[in-house]
């Protein structure tokens, strides 16, 4: 168990550096810098520009020096929030994505694997087509219609919540929602489908003749295994919803970190872009990890510590 | 579940699949031929701004006095357009990539297979992003450089396409690469190798036939999902750019304009419903075609 955690931690840093690396490169191998402007920079102080933000030098050299900063901690100055470090400013946007993550995970996974599993339970009646169906629709909806629509529905026609804001716990239920539509609808398929296969199995007809109820069979037996495929999903889903959405986070004027992923690539302030990608991948790889180590629990025949 | 032995015969008695490819092939027809039946001057800039539908506009007008109906359609050819074409090119990059990782097999396969995981690690986001700021100054340079001036403003629609195409085959690469490993290990395979056929022999007839299937259902969920990331890209504003309209252009246009004092909602309705009424048949086709070609496998 040890030996496999630590075996999978340093493929996380593998990861890690690789990611680090190409995105280093990425940035650099664009066109355009991070201070052209309609007129160009006196030559001078664009070199006092670079030299400042440890932009100067061969290439390799900048490379190093930055993997250096980095096992420091220090995510470097920010060339677009002129003198603010990254540290910084992921230190104050990630927080509001990460509540609004976290609060749209359990929607979705909660939401997700109940619909799922009421469908699959009862299969071919109006609730199995009813939850199936709205489930497609929020999976072929993009979050910036399902945004306003609600916005139009619940704070426009009728006036029960806020259109946007941040900071009280009412203006948390839409963007949440919205947020986590469409994970839930995946969610609930997810379920559905792997709970009919399961249902079929030998194990859950003994359960059954032993004259347990309908409810115990399905919600203690039966969902232990179907989760499975839920649990696997659950690494990239925490990646993404707790880095935070550009769409939801303008829709309702979140001062959130998923603007960061656009416009740092469109300002071509490298060193933003850098830091969010080492936390989105780092909290990918690491809830990947989490949830090898939950699979185990969860379903012993799965020999994973090898 | 009564089994027939063609696929097509399934497909025929899913309702919902039938539905779907008929309302495909509508939202096809009037996207190619419905602007030809509009008005002239239907795109054009007037004053007539934000006039709710009426008869003489039957989605109302958008913010530049343009007829939504018009918007719509034109949208629709270029966002069909991009989610087939760019679809296709993760179809091609997938099944070339996966069936190279998973035949070679060994140390190779793990190689290119720890790549993926590499790719997948980077927000996707970020790639198209790099990708399209990167290629299309090239682009539009080799344009004029080819005196073809007049197609600059189309360049946006080719560099989507690669870009989206570029970004989304890695499932796919997986999919066919599984498909691979566990062909190779069957019995005809290896006949087909103890008689010596040439390794173009066994790829081309014996493992694409037979993974083929597999690839084309998921092809055809990867198309609303390219639909969709491409509008949402326009939605950022690095898409598809007025005059041009895609339906996330669209949708984006309206999503600025919807405030709580004034109520534009045919803006937003009618480019919504196209295009999730699209999607929609696109993903239930996915399903029926998914349960058709693996009846063990019902969702």
């Amino acid at each position: 168990m040890l030996r496999f955690i630590a075996k999978r931690t340093l493929g996380l840093i593998v990861i890690l550096f690789c990611v680090v690396s190409i995105t280093f490169f990425l940035v650099r191998l664009m066109p355009g810098g991070p201070f052209d402007r309609e007129r160009k920079l006196p030559e001078h102080i664009e070199k006092q520009l670079l030299a400042k933000y440890k932009l100067d030098g061969p290439l390799l050299d900048q490379y190093f020096n930055y993997l250096k900063d980095i096992l420091h901690g220090d995510l470097r100055l920010s060339t677009k929030y002129r003198s603010r470090s990254v540290n910084e400013i992921l230190a104050g946007a990630l927080p509001v994505s990460a509540t609004l993550g976290g609060i749209a995970f359990c929607i979705a996974t909660l939401g997700g694997v109940l619909l799922g599993t009421l469908a699959a339970s009862r299969q071919h009646t109006w609730i199995d087509r009813t939850a199936m169906l709205s489930a497609l629709i929020a999976i072929s909806l993009p979050s910036f219609v399902i945004g306003p629509l609600l916005v139009l529905l619940l704070a426009i026609t009728f006036p029960l919540l806020p259109v946007g804001g941040w900071g009280t716990a009412r203006s948390l239920i839409l963007p949440s929602i919205t947020l986590a539509a469409p994970y839930t609808a995946y969610i609930a398929r997810l379920t559905r489908g792997s709970m009919l296969e399961v249902l079929t199995q030998d194990y859950i007809r003994t359960a059954r003749a032993k004259g347990l109820s309908e409810n115990k069979v399905i919600y203690k037996h039966a969902l232990r295994v179907a989760i499975l495929p839920v649990v696997s999903f659950l690494g990239p889903l925490a990646a993404n919803l707790l880095t935070g959405s550009i769409v939801v986070e303008s829709i309702f004027s979140i001062p959130g970190a998923g603007g960061f992923f656009v416009n740092s690539v469109l300002n071509r302030d490298g060193f933003l872009l850098a830091g969010v990608v080492i936390v989105y991948c780092t909290l990918l790889v690491a809830f990947n990890l989490l949830v090898d180590v939950m699979y185990g629990f969860l379903d012993r025949r799965i020999a994973i510590y090898d | 579940m009564t089994s027939s032995r063609s696929p097509w015969r399934r497909l025929q008695r899913n309702p919902a699949a039938v539905l779907s490819i008929l309302i495909l092939i509508l939202v096809a027809f009037s996207a190619i031929f419905g602007p030809g039946f509009m008005p002239r001057g239907s795109g054009e800039v007037t004053r007539e701004s934000f006039l709710p539908p009426s008869e003489a506009h039957f989605f109302g007008t958008d913010l530049n006095g343009r007829d939504l109906l018009f918007r719509v359609l034109i949208g629709a050819r270029i966002s069909l357009l991009v989610g087939l074409a760019g679809a296709f090119i993760s179809f091609v990059v997938g099944i070339v990539y996966g069936m190279i990782a998973g035949y070679a097999g060994g140390r190779a396969d793990s190689l290119m297979m720890r790549l993926v995981d590499i790719l997948y690690a980077i927000p996707r986001l970020i790639f198209l992003l790099v990708l399209i700021s990167a290629l299309d100054p090239i682009l539009r340079e080799l344009m004029v450089g080819h005196g073809l001036q007049s197609l600059v403003g189309y360049s946006k629609i080719v560099i989507l396409i690669f870009s989206l195409g570029l970004t989304e085959w890695l499932t796919m690469a997986r999919i066919v690469r599984g498909q691979v490993l566990s062909l190779k290990s069957q019995q005809f395979v290896v006949a087909a190798r103890s008689l010596g056929q040439t390794h173009r022999n066994i790829i081309f007839r014996h493992l694409l036939p037979n993974l083929v299937g597999v690839a084309i259902v998921y092809l055809t969920l990867t198309v609303p999902a390219v639909i969709l990331d491409e509008s949402f890209l326009s939605f950022l504003g690095v898409g598809i750019q007025a005059p041009l309209a895609s339906w996330g252009l669209l949708l984006s246009d309206a999503a600025q304009v919807i405030n709580p004092i004034k109520g534009y909602w045919w803006l937003l309705i009618f480019p919504a419903a196209a295009m999730s009424l699209t999607l929609l048949a696109m993903n239930f086709l996915g399903d029926g075609l998914r349960d058709a070609f693996d009846p063990r496998q019902r969702r």
